[in-house]
């Protein structure tokens, strides 16, 4: 238990404030509002509906102390029906259209929909083909595009809060 | 050259890469044969897929990779372009079910005979696209046309009193690929699990079909995002093959650094979520943390945070000047540190210890059996890693030099292969302060001219395993035929016999223990 206690200690808080560029200056501000326009957290259901898990590396780096996402007030949630936002990566594939499209049924209303990385946006490398839908928006009415490959966790953070100012 | 006395004539694949020998079966019943001697010998099953050469006035191709102990065995069997079969492997060896079901799916070359007469059911296709369409045959279009129509799997059934079945996914509950688990159950004793994937399925394959080497190998680089450099390396190989080239030594180098880098960054963060998924948040924020500053020096040095697209056909993208060689020497060392002190932690933590010990273990005759590469592998103590050298293997450049020092441990278990990520994150930082400090000067990429009808086999120690890609071009030297093989082919039958003695609590830890790519597999 000493060990991790002084571990954490050296460690410390290293989460970052948000960039201080004028975009990401937004961003802050926009992390403020959550609270009000919600009134409540923001619930993230990530669905990958074909990636090549690129995009999920970096969705993952949100949840890392640097990032901090849940101090924002933004958590993951295992079910759809808990979620108010549905981030999905693509390029959605023919045989996770059906799945998909049963999470979007299943997150309650009023939701959001953001299509993540260059294939969630356009189909990237993978475009459409006999196996692929393609872009998330072929499938879903889409509120917000997060473009990159894969588009990194500030942008995804930038992404999240567009959706939400919506 | 003749392996294990049968009649089939192997011939040395030009190049510095990867021993490959290759051969061609005349008959199914000399590739059965070769398969069971290859099998007793204690080989493995790397890989096997389908070609239509019909275009070429031939028929179909079967290619089947073995791994043995000087290298890989590349055989291939041609087959009549009406009705193409060969007999089932999957008797002999286990991996081949899938692959010869994915053969089937996506060529249309059938397996025949078998245990029980032949595992039927289809894999990769689910019902995107009709069973009697094959989308690698060259004739057979795009397949825009189909209706999707999601179909029914026919799992195996576990009967008996208070035995039932919870399904899982394809959307799981974390952020995670998608792919379907059957578990069957008596309360919470798992009885069986079986998996049914191909959620990831895209089409990767047919895309490479007419593409030149550079749109192949961006392709490549997004076969499985966290394996992009392996990936990217084995592709590069393959054609560097094909094309009868070297890569010049520096890019060599270099691509070695950044497959290390890859390796520890994937090592990094599997130790944090191997903490969390056993209720030490403590371990996850801090693995996370060391993973987040390795991505950011990527991020700094490559222009990207996972290294996608800067190994190429014929060398390197990118060269790496002094200050950022001292800086990899500067990382490395405060990582090491760092990971030591976090080593002990997670070594002297009894609850940790208490949920990886005995848990998700599999031993080093299934290991065998089921032709499991890289590091789950060496975690039953099976000392099998492209990059070392072994009893009659020699590794290709750069490795032969370094002297890789292979992690195992006897295990099985998930303490096993928490234990060899550490001992390989270790290794890997030693080797990346060697690559760093003996850069040598040479060019960085050659160029790398298609030979028409030229083949190609290119093989990589990636983190996960042994990642293959072969290739082969067409009579213009465009891409004709790219076959990416993932590790995690052999791994998740692996996976689903070391669930078989836990509870399904255990599943999530055992499978992240694993944490195998539903993408690299589902192609």
């Amino acid at each position: 238990m000493i060990p991790m206690l002084r571990r954490i200690l050296r460690s410390g808080i290293v989460s970052e404030p948000p960039p201080e560029t004028a975009a990401e200056r937004e961003m802050a501000r926009l992390g403020n509002e959550i609270l009000r326009i919600l009134g409540r957290a923001l619930t993230i259901r990530q669905v990958d509906a074909g990636s090549c898990n690129g995009c999920e590396l970096e969705i993952h780096a949100l949840n890392n102390p640097y990032t901090n996402l849940e101090g924002y007030g933004i958590k993951f949630v295992a079910s759809p029906r808990h979620a108010d936002l549905l981030l999905v990566t693509g390029p959605v594939t023919k045989n996770m259209e059906h799945a998909l499209k049963v999470a979007y049924d299943c997150t309650p209303d009023p939701k959001l929909v953001v299509a993540v990385g260059d294939c969630g946006c356009n189909g990237g490398v993978f475009g459409e083909s006999y196996a692929s839908c393609g872009a998330v928006e072929n499938v879903l009415p889409v509120d917000v595009r997060v473009p990159g490959c894969p588009p990194t966790p500030a942008a995804l953070l930038q992404g999240i809060l567009a959706a939400v100012r919506r | 050259m003749r392996f294990f006395g049968e009649p089939i004539e192997f011939d040395k694949q030009a190049g510095i890469g990867s021993p490959v020998w290759r051969g061609r079966a005349e008959s199914g019943a000399e590739l059965q044969a070769f398969a069971v001697a290859a099998h007793r010998s204690g080989g493995r099953l790397a890989a096997l897929w389908g070609e239509d050469r019909r275009s070429d006035g031939e028929g179909f191709r079967l290619h089947a990779a073995f791994g043995l102990d000087m290298g890989h065995a590349w055989l291939g069997l041609d087959l009549p372009a009406d009705n193409p079969a060969y007999p089932d492997l999957a008797g002999i060896f286990p991996a081949a079910n899938r692959m010869q079901r994915a053969t089937r799916d996506l060529v249309g070359i059938a397996h025949e005979g078998g245990p029980n007469g032949g595992d039927a059911r289809p894999w990769l296709r689910h019902g995107a696209w009709p069973a009697d369409w094959f989308p690698l045959r060259h004739d057979s279009g795009e397949g825009r046309e189909f209706s999707n129509s999601p179909s029914d799997y026919d799992f195996v059934q576990v009967g008996g009193e208070g035995a039932h079945e919870i399904p899982v996914g394809p959307i799981h509950a974390g952020i995670i690929e998608p792919g379907h688990f059957r578990f069957s159950v008596i309360g919470e004793r798992l009885l069986r699990l079986e998996q049914r994937l191909g959620y990831q399925h895209k089409g990767v394959e047919k895309l490479f079909v007419g593409r030149n080497l550079a749109e192949g190998a961006r392709l490549a680089g997004r076969i499985s995002g966290d394996s992009t450099c392996a990936y990217a390396w084995a592709y590069a190989s393959a054609v560097e093959a094909a094309c009868g080239i070297s890569p010049p030594p520096r890019a060599l180098l270099l691509r070695a650094l950044m497959l290390e880098r890859e390796r520890v960054a994937n090592h990094l963060g599997d130790l944090g979520a191997l903490g969390n998924d056993a209720a030490l948040a403590f371990g996850f924020a801090q693995f996370m943390r060391l993973k987040e500053d390795w991505l950011r020096l990527n991020g700094r040095l490559f222009g990207h945070r996972f290294m996608m697209d800067r190994i190429v056909p014929g060398g390197a993208a990118l060269d790496l000047e002094a200050p950022a060689l001292a800086a990899i020497v500067e990382q490395c060392d405060a990582i090491g540190r760092e990971v030591k002190e976090l080593k002990k932690i997670y070594d002297e933590h009894a609850g940790l210890q208490d949920r990886f010990v005995t848990t998700g273990a599999i031993d080093a005759d299934l290991a065998r059996e089921l032709s499991l590469s890289g590091m789950a592998a060496r975690a039953t103590g099976l000392l099998l890693d492209g990059r070392c050298w072994r009893q009659g293997y020699t590794p290709p450049p750069p490795w032969s030099a370094l002297g890789v020092r292979p992690a195992t441990d006897e295990r099985g278990d998930v303490a096993a292969r928490a234990a060899v990520r550490f001992a390989e994150i270790f290794e890997s930082l030693r080797l990346l302060r060697e690559l760093a400090v003996g850069l040598p000067d040479s060019d960085l990429r050659v160029e790398a001219p298609p030979v028409a009808g030229g083949q190609g086999l290119g093989v990589v120690e990636g983190w996960r395993g042994e990642v293959l890609v072969g290739v082969a071009f067409d009579g213009e030297g465009r891409l004709a035929r790219v076959h990416p093989h993932d590790p995690s082919w052999q791994a998740w039958p692996a996976l689903e016999h070391a669930v078989m003695k836990d509870i399904v609590p255990d599943f999530p830890l055992i499978n992240k223990s694993f944490n195998l790519s539903y993408s690299g597999a589902d192609l």
